[in-house]
């Protein structure tokens, strides 16, 4: 078992690692910048490290930094949490270079999964459906040609070193794909520095759907899927699990092909594998794997009981999984929204400032994962996220209804939020009917963002 | 003397990219409208535009320097 854990990060996630790792007996230490002396994690850790000044890459990003607090507190292990270091490859050789225990997977299986084009051969060898697509780059225009029989039109144009949503051109037909594949090429060498494209067709309608996977390097079992259609910009506002989209037997053949994936590639830790599922097919296809707990992991732990990251923690202390697969189910219906600084009737630009009153809901079957406190003053440095709401009820209907009322009682004086977003997409019929696509909120928005308001007391 | 204000609290960058020149030199110009930095807060990045125009403008903000809400960033003639 690990001893004493440095928590690489900062807000809620970081509180969330301290939590687990004292519930393990743990001893923990936080690294802060200037900006987050005042911040939560520090508070509850044992003890805290100074890192740095506000930016990220001079303290949250600052390997030698960060390993160098490990070290100095006689730290045995590091825990990455989500974001800044924690698909960093270099990150994970580093601390085991220092012989610390990195929570989380080699540098080997970050580096493998974090290669689009890699991941993409990994999964299909490993028997899992990909979009239909290039087997990895495409070498010329020509070969990208013949490619264009498999995928028609749209067809999306990907740099090889891209992610995030950059470098990602679409072309509709014959023309425009001619002009966009040397522009892309030219593109992805000036952005990333390495011209590799690859191609996959667009999935139309498709809902966003994922598997929690937990290995130990050797086995590795899975923790069923979350549904998280409701994206704004790529990002996540809503997850939920169960998906109410998928067939038992869709659900079985999909988290199989996770738990394939994850053994083939040796998987030592928490991981997600994303899918696009196209209903109209009843098809999955892999996207990509994220090499990381996520920010949505709390659905999971409410429907299986499970504590993720407290596995995660086991996992990296050296034992094996403790977790069958037959011991792994489902209860119930569990639902996250990202409670974010922003004010979602204005195109939802940030709004960081201090919190005035705080009154955070409670009650049966309500989680709130958050690091904020009143005479908190949320810093502009870094993301939106202020709090994680999580609700579980016996069935998806009674889990929207606590969710509504958990919205109601949750108070958040002196900052907008997200808030009002969720209070309405609540009250949506096609939310209700679950019958939404990752594309469907940004439509939505267009037609209801200027009918968000804001609590009064913000 | 006209001053040029962050109307949000984050970080002031002078050019659009690390690899890019300035918006505005020191000494520059400016019209109403010209996009004179960026403020990044919260990880997005929100353009600061000149309200009127004018010359000569100075900067008081250093790149990658935090501003608060209301932080003089440039000062124009």
């Amino acid at each position: 078992m690990l001893r004493k854990l440095l928590v690489a990060n900062r807000g809620e996630i970081a509180v969330r690692v301290i939590r687990a790792a004292r519930d393990l007996g743990i001893a923990t230490v936080a690294v802060y910048s200037d900006a987050d002396r005042d911040a939560l994690h520090v508070q509850l850790a044992d003890e805290a490290v100074h890192i740095g000044p506000p930016a990220p890459k001079k303290s949250y990003l600052d390997i030698g930094a960060i390993l160098q607090a490990a070290v100095d507190t006689g730290c045995d292990s590091v825990h990455p949490g989500y974001g800044f270091l924690a698909e960093n490859a270099a990150f994970s050789d580093a601390v085991a270079a220092k012989g610390l225990v990195f929570v989380g997977p080699s540098g080997d299986a970050i580096r493998l999964m974090g290669d689009k084009v890699a991941a993409r051969s990994a999964a299909h060898a490993a028997g899992v459906p990909v979009v239909p697509g290039s087997m990895g780059r495409v070498a010329s225009i020509e070969e990208a040609r013949a490619i264009l029989i498999d995928t028609g039109f749209p067809v999306m144009i990907k740099a090889a070193a891209g992610g995030g949503g950059r470098g990602i051109r679409i072309a509709n037909n014959l023309a425009e794909f001619e002009k966009a594949f040397p522009q892309a090429a030219a593109e992805a060498l000036a952005a990333f520095g390495d011209g590799g494209l690859y191609m996959e067709k667009v999935i139309g309608r498709a809902r966003h759907i994922e598997v929690q996977v937990l290995g130990d390097g050797a086995d590795a079992v899975h923790c069923f899927e979350r549904e998280c259609s409701l994206q704004r910009r790529r990002q996540k506002v809503w997850e939920e699990a169960p998906s109410l989209a998928l067939s038992d037997k869709v659900r079985e053949e999909l988290c199989a092909s996770a738990v394939r994936l994850a053994r083939a590639v040796g998987y030592s830790g928490a991981g997600t594998i994303e899918y696009l599922y196209d209903d109209a097919e009843d098809r999955f296809y892999f996207i990509e794997m994220n090499t990381r707990i996520q920010v949505e992991h709390p659905v999971t732990e409410m429907i299986t009981g499970i504590d993720l990251v407290a596995e995660m923690l086991r996992i990296a202390g050296g034992e094996p999984l403790r977790l069958r697969q037959r011991d792994i189910a489902v209860s119930g219906h569990a639902i996250e929204v990202r409670i974010n600084a922003e004010d979602p009737a204005r195109d939802f630009v940030p709004f960081p400032g201090t919190v005035g009153d705080l009154r955070v809901p409670g009650g049966p079957g309500v989680r709130f994962d958050s690091m904020l406190y009143p005479g908190y003053a949320v810093p502009p440095f870094y993301d939106s996220l202020l709090a994680k709401l999580i609700v579980h009820g016996e069935t998806r209907e009674a889990a929207i209804v606590r969710l509504v009322r958990a919205l109601a009682e949750l108070r958040i004086a002196g900052l907008k939020t997200t808030k009002p977003l969720f209070t309405a997409l609540a009250a949506d019929p096609a939310v209700q009917a679950a019958d939404v696509h990752t594309r469907w909120l940004e439509s939505w928005l267009d037609q209801h963002a200027g009918t968000l308001i804001p609590d009064p007391e913000t | 003397m006209a001053q040029i204000l962050s109307h949000l609290p984050g970080t002031f960058y002078r050019s659009p990219a690390p690899d890019q020149p300035p918006y505005k030199a020191d000494g520059d110009s400016v019209a109403a409208g010209d996009v004179i930095g960026l403020i990044e807060v919260m990880k997005s990045f929100h353009e600061v535009k000149a309200e009127v125009a004018g010359t000569n403008i100075r900067f008081v903000a250093d790149n990658e320097e935090p501003v608060m809400a209301g932080a003089v960033l440039a000062e124009i003639d």
